[in-house]
């Protein structure tokens, strides 16, 4: 494991969210009935951040959830590392709401289409919408992110890793290549 | 047929021997022991660096024939015996039909004829089918050659009944060995009882359940004044039982299995039956004291208490699993790995405690290598490992507590009756 | 922290590591049965069976719903029914539930050591839900997932546990678990009804109620069964509420908010009053409730663990 390359550092992520923020705004036209849903884990303190970006930006406050998405995967023993189940917490009615929803990394799309099975779950929103702190190819189901911090064409040979303050202490995203 | 054993350290402890010598056999009998004897050997066995002892007398084995030929027969019993080094054994008489009657020991005599590959001795049921109620004709069983009389896997309830046996059976000089268990005190046990049953949520058997039976038995024993044996000792206070008596004069000799000095009770944590037998392993501080019973002389004999079990008696819910544990091959390995490596006996006392002292109390003509006397004989590698593997077992019982153990010391041969047998791993 | 064991068969055997992951994985669980599809996914495609040889309801449903929360498709076999009476051992009952390809079996027996024996020889998962007087890891797991919702923590928790100790799987995966996360034990019972050599799980001893309620944070009160064979000596019903039953009364001697806990069926009169059960101190319902969220999460990590073994033995 070997880093290759900082792709954003901490002005950088700061940046890239302000930008989906204002994105978001723009495009629900407003906060009238929008919420966001992080991913865990990364992707539920981006979503909060999101949110705190969004009242800097039109002075309301916007619902926030976390989505656990171990439950609904489909590569339950496949994954390296038996994955620790964590909660679920969307303490609000998602029934004809905007959802956002909010991820780190979009790669392969199966965590994606997991979140889609979880969330229709708890109801029926009006719209889903996916944001993504960094895009970087290889999808394998038809999925596309409709916000998108950045985009990184990437090999498969490499690895993206996304590292928050809130979980690794510091903010930057960096390339790994995998050995 | 002439053998020879050349160079073997003999350890003979009826003729207090303990030397390299050679050892001449003509056919059934040991002709001549020497150091460098010249002759004209049909077979010489190298015997460097090996033991050469007189073969295992054991006096405690069921060999399940009649009745329950698939757990074992006289055939794969007495293979098994021969490839332990043991080459002779008392067999036991709770076989289906009991051995408690003299037309019983003469149809077990001709099956013993037919196909027993070792010496097998008889002893016989007590009392009929072995139920505690009415007594065998105990002179009618010696008449026929029963040598010994026991209702082992049971304790004669009735005192008097139990008492009348002893005075009989000191009349027609037969040994008589008790299995010692209340079983209104043991009752239903499956486990040692104590943290073990409790951990297990099994319920348990009590030493007081053995060693207040052996009281009993010495009791009446004593007042008979007949010779008593008592078989499996399993727990301290049974083994200080015996040295009292043995104090006071009473003519009391006993037994222990390799098991109650190989294992405590912790074995059956994973409730594997190969673990389960009656009495059960007890405590740790048991076992050092049949370990010490042992070392001191208070325990006479070591016997397998060889009891095989298929594996759909053994391998299911530990509850409904049989009691008893196979242990012919396996003993005198066992006793070398716990009593001779821990120097609890030497060498001289570990062949009086499985051939010597069970050939005496049994009045039979075995146990020593003294010239002329029949050639049952092993050659031991005392320091070659081997590990007790399932697949490798003669018996036709697989019930071992000891497989997946490595044990050193290795049966190269065994003589029984002057007819050599090699082991190879 | 990982799951790594493909089998559940008591608590005695588990880590304290292993006993955490399970509460947090259950509070987790817990969560999707609040929602109003109370259901996922995890273990769509995968069976469990239920193999039950001693009569229960209580213990069979919860798995049952535990399971269905998981997309799980569940079979019932309970003895009346099945080919156990016509003597098939317990091997080839799991031999052939496994060939059905089954992928978790659950298990209720009546000897001690039952579902040990069954893991020794299938591949499949086994889930033990109470072995003869051994274990009920699940049980114990529920109502220690119950003190730690109430309490916050088990570390440093007195708790009491009054009852037949000595026939009791409960009460043994409940000491063997409580100790582990650090509660101060006392068990409590008539003289006889407490096994040999029980201190060494760790445990105080009491025969008298009102020390065992004293100081206690939470008392877990056993079932009573009063008929059993080859047993004798048991104290009559009257008097062992008279001796041992939880009232009102007793309680005011107690903390304030001490719980009271059971695993249910209530003999109330016997084990206690109908006060108690229904009682403000009373958790029984909540057990109950958590009993789901502590078997959906026993069962998906198990089949989780197995699903790994089989990639890397076809590695």
């Amino acid at each position: 494991m070997k880093e290759k390359a900082k792709i954003l550092d901490k002005d950088g992520i700061a940046r890239a969210i302000t930008r989906i923020a204002h994105e978001i705004v723009e495009k629900n036209k407003g906060t009238q009935g929008l919420c966001l849903v992080g991913i865990r884990n990364r992707g539920v303190y981006l979503a909060q951040r999101l949110a705190s970006c969004i009242k800097n930006i039109e002075g309301t406050e916007v619902v926030t959830g976390a989505l656990d998405i171990t439950l609904y995967r489909d590569d339950l023993a496949l994954a390296s590392g038996v994955p620790v189940v964590r909660k679920t917490e969307i303490d609000f009615d998602i029934n004809d709401k905007n959802l956002v929803l909010v991820d780190d990394v979009l790669y392969t799309g199966r965590t994606i289409r997991a979140a889609l099975d979880a969330l229709i779950d708890f109801g029926r929103p009006k719209s889903i919408q996916l944001a993504v702190l960094i895009d970087r190819g290889h999808r394998e189901l038809p999925i596309r992110a409709d916000y998108a911090g950045k985009n990184i064409p990437t090999s498969q040979d490499e690895a993206v890793e996304v590292r928050l303050q809130e979980t690794e202490g510091v903010d930057e995203v960096v390339i790994i290549e995998k050995n | 047929m002439k053998i020879l054993i050349r160079s073997g350290r003999v350890i003979d402890p009826a003729n207090n021997i303990d030397a390299v010598m050679d050892m001449l056999i003509e056919d059934s009998k040991i002709a001549k022991v020497a150091k460098n004897i010249k002759a004209d050997a049909d077979k010489i066995i190298e015997a460097g660096d090996k033991l050469v002892m007189p073969g295992i007398v054991d006096m405690h084995v069921h060999l399940r024939e009649p009745g329950r030929e698939d757990k074992e027969t006289i055939e794969s019993g007495t293979k098994a015996a021969l490839a332990g080094g043991v080459t002779s054994v008392l067999a036991m008489p709770n076989t289906e039909p009991a051995i408690d009657s003299a037309a019983h020991i003469k149809m077990l005599k001709e099956a013993i004829q037919k196909s027993a590959q070792a010496n097998v001795f008889i002893c016989a049921a007590i009392t009929k089918e072995r139920a505690g109620e009415v007594l065998s004709d105990i002179p009618g069983l010696k008449k026929s050659g029963a040598i010994a009389i026991s209702d082992d896997g049971a304790s004669v309830e009735n005192d008097t009944l139990m008492l009348e046996a002893l005075r009989l059976a000191k009349r027609e000089g037969l040994l008589v060995i008790v299995h010692s268990e209340d079983k209104k005190l043991s009752c239903c046990g499956q486990v040692n009882l104590g943290f073990t049953s409790t951990r297990l949520g099994l319920r348990g058997v009590s030493v007081a359940s053995e060693y207040k039976r052996i009281e009993r038995d010495i009791e009446l024993a004593e007042k008979a004044g007949a010779s008593i044996h008592i078989a499996h000792l399993s727990c301290k206070e049974s083994v200080e039982m015996i040295a009292k008596a043995k104090k006071k004069g009473i003519k009391v000799t006993c037994e222990t299995a390799p098991h109650y000095f190989s294992f405590a009770e912790e074995a059956v944590l994973g409730y594997d039956a190969n673990f389960k037998m009656n009495p059960p392993l007890r405590a740790r501080e048991d076992m050092l004291a049949i370990r010490q019973g042992l070392s001191d002389g208070t325990i006479d004999v070591i016997a397998s208490d060889h009891a095989p079990h298929t594996e759909n008696e053994k391998d299911i819910e530990f509850e409904r699993a049989e009691f008893g544990v196979i242990g012919l091959e396996t003993e005198l390995a066992a006793a070398i790995n716990e009593l001779i490596e821990n120097h609890l006996l030497d060498w001289g006392k570990l062949v009086t405690k499985m051939s010597l002292n069970p050939s005496r109390i049994l009045s039979i003509n075995k146990g020593t290598l003294s010239v002329g006397a029949d050639a049952d004989i092993i050659v031991v590698d005392p320091v070659k490992e081997w590990v007790v593997k399932k697949e490798n077992l003669l018996s036709k019982s697989k019930n071992s507590p000891f497989i997946g153990r490595r044990l050193k010391g290795f049966v190269e041969y065994t003589l029984c009756q002057g007819k050599a047998h090699k082991w190879n791993l | 922290m990982n799951w790594v064991r493909k089998d559940l068969l008591g608590l005695e055997e588990l880590s304290k590591e292993e006993l955490e992951l399970i509460l947090s994985t259950a509070e987790s669980f817990k969560e999707v049965s609040t929602r109003e599809i109370k259901k996922v996914p995890a273990l769509r495609g995968k069976t469990v069976v239920n193999l039950f040889y001693e009569p229960s309801t209580r213990t069979r449903v919860s798995f049952e719903v535990a399971a269905k929360r998981l997309s799980a498709d569940v079979i019932n076999i309970a003895t009346e029914t099945s080919s156990v009476k016509k003597g098939e051992t317990l091997i080839d009952t799991g031999r052939n539930i496994e060939a059905l390809k089954a992928d978790i079996i659950v298990i209720r027996h009546n000897f001690s050591g039952a579902a040990i024996m069954l893991a020794r020889h299938v591949n499949v998962s086994v889930v033990n839900a109470g072995d003869g007087w051994h274990e009920h890891p699940t049980q114990a797991l529920l109502d220690i997932f119950t003190l730690k919702e109430k309490l916050g923590k088990i570390e440093g928790l007195q708790v009491s546990i009054v009852g037949d100790i000595a026939h009791s799987r409960v009460a043994r995966s409940n000491i063997w678990g409580l100790t582990k996360l650090g509660a101060k034990l006392t068990v409590c019972a008539p003289k006889m009804l407490i096994p040999p050599g029980i201190e060494k799980m760790g445990v105080n001893l009491t025969n008298d109620i009102d020390e065992a309620l004293k100081n206690a944070d939470a008392v877990n009160v056993l079932r009573m069964q009063f008929e059993r064979d080859g047993e004798t000596a048991f104290p009559k019903q009257l008097e062992y509420f008279k001796e041992f039953g939880i009232t009102k009364e007793r309680l005011k001697q107690a903390k304030k908010d001490i719980i009271v806990m059971h695993p249910g069926p209530v003999n109330r009169g016997i084990e206690m009053s109908s006060g108690v059960a229904d009682g403000e101190n009373s958790v029984i319902l909540e057990q109950v409730t958590n009993g789901i969220a502590v078997r959906m999460a026993v069962l998906f990590l198990v089949a989780q663990a197995n699903e790994k073994i089989k990639n890397e033995n076809t590695d």
